[in-house]
């Protein structure tokens, strides 16, 4: 039996790490599966999305806990697709991530980098 | 893990594959935008995407409840093997069901006799009042009668502890006139009863402050299986009426079907308002006093209250016309308060240990089918061993497999227990129809609540564990690498494999000897009842019950027209000889007389008969005389006296000539009689019971007439023909008697429906226990053979002969069946000891019946045995050593 996770570790992030990600793509409005894949494979200049596959057991991980909602929507070139939103639960699970992310990001550059020395 | 997502799993599947191929169909658009060529464009596009299938499968098990699915892959995989082993599936449920049936019916029983509350409002309030201790016999005791109507009338008028207080009480009526005359149950009950109870009616009105006045009532309620089965369950309005003890009534109402009155396992037909007698006699215990406690009162404080208030009620409602000492003693008489939510039952105290120690069978008997499964599916898990060494090397995990082996003995655990559940409805039916007599049908309502269920359940999942756990853990203990090199092909089996087999037949073998002796020791005790010599005959008497209430005679003259009557009846042709007692023996009636005689001072049994009573019950004169037609109302009073009353009132002296004088009672004033005749003892009002000192004297000197009477029959005739020749002539030479015909011999025999209860299912269980236990070693033995066919063939190819080979397996058997008698023997000692007092006239310990039971089960046993073994005697060697 596999291990849950193997594909997510596959591409060396970690599973709440890409849900912050998804989270915050879908802050400035509602996007389909390509489009997120997209955003933060450039974002991150293809290094955090090796495969975009990934991204949809996360889109329904995130779906079934109520922290993005879906619609039926017409993509950029005339076709149908599933759109996500944020809900409010996913804006406020979002905050939550972001500053444990970046409590965490502070505390290795401070073990890194030590201020003064 | 999402339910919803587990059930609309197949939709989401389909809805990510939609989803995927949007993802592929957007990218290849945008690559040929970019100038690939199409071909390019798909392939680049998949690539990025990554592997479409594993992405499907990693939200298809996001979408699962994996032990759910693993559990239901079990179920279905146990069915199939069920399904492909019918013999062993049939053997397995079949034993399972009737096991656990067995057990479920035992304990519907319990459950409606102990456990279940009455079917009233807040069953857990209503408490009941009784004398502590009883009344020791004083006055006149009807049915549940507990306390007096002068008793009842204080406790009435004060009850701080209780929020309602009723009376009740049973009695029996007759409904309509003549050849339609039908004898009813009647549930008397004070005004406040069914209101303190909180039973609303199911048609009209239950009874009101109006209807109790003075006798005889004249408004009449109606059970609703009455109702149902005698009215049609017409509607009730002014015009219904029924004729009940020659009074036309008023039907008011019908009671709810649910409600049974309040002795578990009787019932009702009518409720008659408790009237008002002009006066209230003080000596007739007849009705039961029960109470609502109020909230803050607890059964104990309730108690000590009515303790602490009996010396006045007590002295208030004192009994006249006893002697000073028994008036004393009345005095002494203390109130308490006792627990009454299930209501009152003489079942429950006739049956409890009777059925305890059924459930104790039944439980045994469960568990030699259990050892019968566990020893198949241990055989099973052996022939398996390859199947699971090959997922084991497979890389099947262990737990995995222990969960599966217990999975399929859950499988056979719930459908035996459904099976069973369905069987003990009908067992217990059966059990409760066994349990009725012509005269004294019991009523219980054996439906399936959640004790019950709860009982069955609790049962199945025990004997699951019990018969499953040990073949699971030996099945996911094999180590494949042995069990893929020895597969199949072991010259001999190790002994060591077959040990916990033994065992459970040796465990088998003793527990069946135990209930064999059970049985035994049942049936035997019957047969000892049912040929046990009260006497007295009882073979050929028809007991007939006369009532001359209609007959509205003066007390002066109701002696004198029974003398008359014995003359009608002993004139029909085929009746040998007739006469009148007040008091029929063996059939549970008791009268008590306090005596003096020489110097001693003491109680005897008492009964006035007619001349003919000696005659006509075969109780032969030992020495002076019996009473003859010149022992008259006038004539000196006489009597005739037991062995056992010489023995404790004139210490074997001669004692005719000598008299002796009754205690004054109310209606029965001190009177002397002279002894002019000994009689041998007999069995006095039980055929369990004992012998005790007794008093017979004339009928017509009995000193309070009562419009009634028994009048025992002897005739040639059936006791059928002859009750109805008796009937025919009283009848319509006296159209207003009421009378009833019994026979004798079966009114006896009714009385002994505990003991053939236990006889017959004993003997049914005790012989379910050898039948499986026969199964389960003719299926080791078989299995041992064919374990050991390739061993068996060699010996036979080098000149075993035939007879020595049956002689081994024989040996076998007879060892194991050696061991469980021998085990059983000392536990069956041991345990027959709970049963002694269930037993008559035998010792738990009766030598002849464990012998007995030893033997029966070393023939099951040789029985079970030989036919493997002449199998194994006619094996070809040649064929056997091949199959290697």
């Amino acid at each position: 039996m596999k291990k849950k996770s193997s594909e997510a570790a596959q591409t060396g992030i970690l599973q709440g790490t890409l849900d912050m990600l998804i989270l915050q793509t879908l802050v400035p409005g509602p996007a389909h599966g390509h489009t997120i894949a997209h955003v933060i494979g450039h974002r991150s200049e293809e290094i955090l999305l090796v495969e975009h596959g990934s991204l949809y057991p996360a889109l329904h991980r995130l779906e079934d806990r109520g922290w993005i909602a879906w619609f039926w929507g017409t993509s950029e070139n005339n076709r149908k697709a599933r759109y996500y939103r944020l809900t409010a639960a996913g804006r406020k699970q979002l905050h939550v991530e972001t500053s444990r992310w970046e409590r965490i990001v502070r505390a290795v550059n401070q073990v890194l980098r030590p201020a003064e020395e | 893990m999402s339910w919803r997502r587990f059930i609309r799993r197949k939709y989401w599947d389909a809805e990510r594959a939609r989803e995927i191929q949007a993802y592929l169909e957007a990218e290849t658009a945008d690559n040929i935008s970019r100038g690939m060529s199409a071909e390019d464009a798909l392939s680049a596009a998949r690539r990025t995407f990554g592997n479409p299938t594993l992405i499907r499968e990693e939200i298809y098990r996001m979408n699962s409840v994996s032990w759910f699915e693993s559990v239901l892959q079990d179920v279905r995989y146990g069915i199939r093997l069920l399904w492909t082993n019918p013999g062993f599936a049939a053997v397995a449920i079949l034993s399972l069901a009737l096991g656990i049936g067995a057990n479920t019916a035992i304990f519907q029983l319990v459950d409606a006799v102990r456990l279940r509350s009455l079917p009233v409002k807040d069953p857990h309030e209503l408490v009941e009042i009784k004398i502590i201790g009883g009344n020791r016999g004083m006055g006149l005791n009807g049915p549940h009668g507990e306390l007096t109507l002068p008793i009842w009338q204080e406790i009435r008028r004060d009850h701080p502890p209780f929020s309602g207080v009723f009376a009740w009480g049973k009695d029996q009526s007759v409904i309509g006139e003549g050849a339609a005359l039908e004898q009813v149950n009647t549930l008397l009950m004070s005004r406040e009863g069914f209101r303190t109870l909180g039973i609303e009616p199911w048609r009209g009105r239950l009874l009101q402050d109006s209807d109790e006045h003075a006798c005889p009532s004249s408004t009449v309620v109606v059970s609703h299986a009455y109702w149902q089965s005698r009215m049609g369950s017409r509607p009730i309005d002014g015009t219904t009426k029924l004729l009940v003890d020659g009074e036309m009534m008023q039907v008011v109402g019908v009671t709810p079907p649910s409600f049974f009155g309040l002795a578990v396992g009787e019932n009702f037909d009518i409720v008659l308002p408790m009237c008002r007698p002009k006066q209230l006699a003080r000596n007739i215990f007849m009705i039961s006093v029960m109470g609502r406690l109020k909230p803050g009162w607890t059964i104990s404080q309730a108690s000590a209250r009515f303790t602490g208030l009996s010396p006045g009620i007590m002295a208030a409602t004192e009994i006249q016309g006893y002697d000073s000492r028994a008036v004393a003693r009345y005095r002494q008489f203390r109130l308490g308060v006792y627990p009454a939510s299930s209501g009152v039952s003489y079942l429950r105290e006739a049956f409890d240990s009777s059925l305890r120690l059924l459930l104790a069978i039944t439980g045994l008997v469960l568990l030699i089918a259990c050892a019968n499964i566990a020893n198949l599916l241990l055989a099973r898990a052996t022939t398996r061993e390859r199947e699971v060494a090959v997922r084991l090397a497979l890389g099947a995990g262990r737990l995995r497999l222990f969960r599966q082996m217990l999975v399929e003995s859950s499988l056979l655990a719930a459908i035996g227990m459904g099976l069973g559940l369905a069987l003990a409805q009908v067992l217990s039916r059966v059990l409760v129809h066994a349990l009725s007599t012509q005269d004294d049908a019991v009523y219980l309502p054996t439906g399936t609540d959640f004790r019950v269920l709860f009982f069955a359940s609790a049962t199945a999942l025990l004997t699951c564990l019990i018969f499953g756990i040990a073949p699971a853990l030996r099945a996911s203990g094999i180590d494949p690498m042995a069990a893929m090199k020895a597969g199949g092909r072991g010259a001999t089996a190790s002994r060591e494999r077959f040990s916990l087999q033994r065992m459970m037949i040796v465990v088998q073998m003793s527990v069946s000897l135990l209930l064999l002796v059970i049985a035994l020791l049942f049936v035997h005790s019957f047969y000892n009842l049912m040929t046990f010599n009260p006497g007295m005959r009882e073979h050929g008497i028809t007991v007939a019950f006369i009532g001359l209430n209609k007959s509205h005679l003066a007390k002066d003259r109701i002696l004198e027209f029974q003398r008359q009557l014995v003359g009608e009846v002993q004139t029909i042709p085929g009746v040998i000889s007739a006469a009148t007692t007040t008091s029929v023996p063996l059939l549970g009636n008791s009268w008590t007389h306090g005596i003096t005689a020489g110097r001693v001072e003491n109680d005897s049994k008492f009964a006035w008969v007619s001349p003919g009573y000696f005659a006509t019950m075969d109780i032969p004169i030992l020495r002076g005389r019996g009473f003859t037609a010149s022992d008259t109302g006038t004539s000196p009073r006489v009597a005739v006296v037991n062995q056992a009353f010489v023995r404790r009132f004139f210490d074997n002296a001669d004692p005719i000539g000598q008299i002796l004088r009754t205690h004054a009672e109310p209606d029965y004033p001190a009177t002397i009689y002279q002894i002019v005749g000994i009689m041998p003892d007999t069995l006095y009002n039980d055929i369990r019971g004992d012998r005790p000192p007794m008093v017979l004297a004339p009928a017509l000197q009995f000193p309070n007439p009562v419009p009634w009477t028994a009048m025992m029959i002897r005739s040639g005739l059936t006791t059928t023909a002859a009750g109805e020749a008796v009937k025919s002539r009283i009848l319509s030479n006296h159209p207003e008697i009421i009378m009833e015909c019994r026979s004798f011999e079966t009114r006896i025999h009714d009385g002994l429906v505990r003991e053939k209860m236990m006889a017959m299912l004993s003997g049914f269980f005790g012989a379910v226990a050898a039948l499986l236990s026969m199964i389960g070693l003719y299926g080791v033995i078989s299995y041992f053979v064919t374990r050991r066919r390739s061993e068996i063939g060699i010996r036979i190819a080098i000149g075993a002969h035939r007879g020595q080979v049956v002689a081994m397996i024989m040996r076998e058997a007879g060892m194991l069946v050696a061991a469980g008698v021998l085990i059983g023997t000392v536990v069956a000692f041991a345990a027959s000891r709970a049963a002694a007092s269930l037993l008559f006239n035998l010792k738990p310990y009766d030598p002849s019946t464990f012998a007995a039971a030893a033997f029966l089960l070393a023939a099951i046993g040789a029985l079970a045995g030989f036919i493997p073994a002449r199998r194994a005697s006619k094996l070809d060697p040649m064929a056997s050593l091949r199959a290697e």
